[in-house]
């Protein structure tokens, strides 16, 4: 057992924290404010590499390891969740979806570009009535020989308008229910898809997030993922590791608030003295530490599994599990103890606080979680 | 031309600095390091220079002086661009130590930049060392370099205002903030390259120390500020009497 980080890990992480601390939070109360695309923060963590950072480097990647990609989640998702969840859905749903099961010519057409970071992807599962329940898929994928023609809609889809490439979940065979599922890869400027109005949403307010409706889509033949009826399996083994990008984004929210807590209780007097001097606010202090400590090492484990080519699909469910609701548990405190500047926004905390609720309902609630976990106990 | 950027390995400037116990140096549990931020502004400008001249300029290389613990400092700035890294294997005690080692491969270099003060122990004296044991010119509070010809434009601050020399080489330019743009954050296509570029580590020469750290003390920490009313004259005129005793 080992807990020491390489350091070229460290070194991913103090850049993504140096990123994050320059440059992120700049703008990020403004973005929130204005639900406005961080289009320039994409651009230039592109350039650094943050956007396709475990695909393969012969397909434009960084080769980093998924240890590596949890440091840079914690530390971009502590400033901007907006932002890391642009880069979670880029590398683990897109780029990890097309390096593990697309072919030759997926990954040269299309992960290249999102790799590199030149263009984003989305990743398109749920559906108006088909949320948690992911077998209930309702988009028709038709097969008409040389192409497939697409009709349905997609909900809550993170990056729908800013993305070029799609990744679409949708039935090529209804009678087989989730075993005529399947998974293709499409440019988003395909003729016959259109978008929703943008999301007004609580937090998270600078990715953007719409609903996609597909008429008459025309998909070749060479854009479907694997088999036809592997789309269902697909989208649970790319979930399983999407969940730990979301499981490492709630450990930010909850260590950036964490953070934060620490250093006004420190600095704000009551009663004569620093507030942290008073037990109620440093056992407060305590209790958010011993779950973030929990939530990093569950996020780490998962990685380390998923790095070592091992089963990670309940570890990663836990983590995100845990994650998301001490994130939710971690931000509400810190709020509580900025008390009434806690509640303006300039303070931020506020804002870690409406952004940590999604992750207990995105990339599968804590709910859904909690079904994994406990199938795993009892089969 | 060649340039050589010598770099200073660094507590992180957040670190809460603790004394060793007979206060002669830094307690270095837990301390997280970097390159000095002088050295860091140097790096970066030489970074720049060889983008902007990349027919002029054939490489960048970073030395420093220290033990193999140093090394992470030196492959961040391999990350960050530079071609080559090398190590001096000695402890950096003091200025003149740390001169003597550099000064052993420093003089094939047309340009070396040093950074004009170190955020540790604030010796600001390794640059002109240098350049003295080499025999080569060098000035100091650069805050512009650019290249002209087979020249160099240099500019540094002086009181007042700014001055602008065009100097030959070689020489030794120690640098200050303003040099260069911003400091870059390394990229992973960096970091994976700095896996494979050479990182060289020689034995040091023989050496003395011109200086020794008897003592070492924190500076006494500061009052709180106080604040006064705008409309409040007299209170500020009793506390700085009364209080601060400095009428």
């Amino acid at each position: 057992m080992n807990f020491e980080l390489t350091e070229e890990q460290l070194m991913i992480q103090q850049a993504a924290r140096d990123y994050a601390q320059r440059e992120l939070i700049q703008d990020v109360l403004e973005r929130d404010a204005n639900a406005t695309f961080p289009a320039k923060h994409v651009k230039a963590l592109a350039e650094l590499g943050f956007m396709g950072m475990m695909v393969d480097p012969k397909y434009n990647g960084g080769g980093m390891d998924t240890i590596s990609y949890v440091l840079a989640m914690e530390e971009l998702s502590k400033i901007d969740a907006s932002m890391s969840v642009i880069v979670s859905v880029n590398n683990s749903l897109v780029c990890y979806g097309l390096d593990k099961y697309g072919d030759e010519f997926q990954k040269e057409n299309f992960l290249k570009p999102l790799a590199s970071g030149e263009k984003i992807g989305a990743f398109l599962l749920s559906e108006p009535e088909a949320g948690s329940d992911a077998t209930s898929q309702r988009t028709i994928a038709e097969d008409k020989g040389d192409h497939y023609l697409v009709n349905g809609t997609k909900n809550w889809i993170t990056n729908a308008n800013s993305a070029s490439t799609y990744i679409l979940i949708a039935q090529t065979d209804p009678a087989k229910k989730h075993k005529g599922i399947t998974a293709f890869v499409l440019d988003k400027n395909s003729p016959g898809i259109s978008l929703g109005p943008h999301e007004d949403k609580m937090g998270m307010r600078s990715s953007d997030t719409h609903s996609v409706m597909f008429t008459d889509v025309k998909v070749p033949k060479e854009n479907r993922i694997g088999e036809e009826g592997f789309g269902f399996t697909f989208a649970m083994k790319i979930l399983e590791g999407g969940r730990i990008g979301i499981a490492a984004q709630a450990l930010g929210l909850a260590s950036g608030a964490l953070e934060r807590a620490v250093a006004y209780a420190k600095e704000r007097k009551a009663f004569g003295t620093a507030i942290a001097n008073h037990q109620a606010i440093a056992f407060k202090l305590s209790d958010m530490a011993v779950k973030v400590e929990n939530a990093r090492n569950l996020c780490l484990k998962a990685a380390w599994l998923k790095d070592k080519g091992e089963a990670f699909g309940v570890a990663s469910a836990m983590a995100k599990q845990y994650a998301a609701d001490i994130a939710m548990e971690v931000t509400t405190e810190a709020v509580q103890i900025h008390g009434g500047y806690g509640y303006v926004k300039e303070y931020h905390v506020e804002r870690l606080m409406r952004e940590a609720k999604l992750t207990q309902i995105y990339e599968g609630t804590s709910e859904i979680q909690k079904i994994v976990i406990s199938r795993s106990l009892l089969r | 031309m060649k340039i050589l950027v010598l770099i200073g390995n660094v507590p992180d400037t957040t670190t809460k600095i603790k004394f060793n116990a007979d206060q002669t140096g830094i307690d270095t549990a837990g301390v997280q390091w970097i390159i000095n931020p002088w050295d860091e502004f140097a790096l970066t400008r030489a970074m720049e220079l060889k983008e902007a001249y990349a027919g002029a300029i054939s490489s960048v290389v970073v030395a420093n002086v220290g033990s193999s613990q140093t090394e992470p400092t030196l492959r961040k700035a391999l990350a960050v661009g530079a071609d080559k890294a090398i190590r001096i294997d000695a402890e950096a005690k003091d200025a003149f130590f740390v001169a003597t080692q550099l000064a052993q491969i420093a003089g094939e270099y047309e340009l070396i930049l040093a950074g004009i003060e170190a955020s540790d122990y604030n010796g600001s004296a390794v640059g002109g060392m240098l350049a003295e044991l080499l025999d080569r010119s060098s000035v100091s509070a650069v805050t512009g370099l650019d290249l002209k010809d087979d020249k160099l434009l240099v500019t540094r601050e002086i009181d007042g205002g700014n001055q602008h020399l065009l100097c030959t080489t070689p020489l030794l330019a120690i640098v200050q903030k303003g040099i260069a743009k911003e400091v870059r954050i390394p990229a992973m296509r960096g970091i994976m390259m700095a896996r494979t570029k050479p990182l060289e580590v020689i034995a040091p020469v023989e050496s003395s120390y011109a200086t020794s750290i008897q003592k070492l003390e924190l500076p006494p920490t500061k009052a709180a500020c106080k604040m006064v009313a705008e409309d409040n004259v007299k209170e500020l005129v009793r506390l700085l009497k009364e209080e601060a005793k400095v009428l």
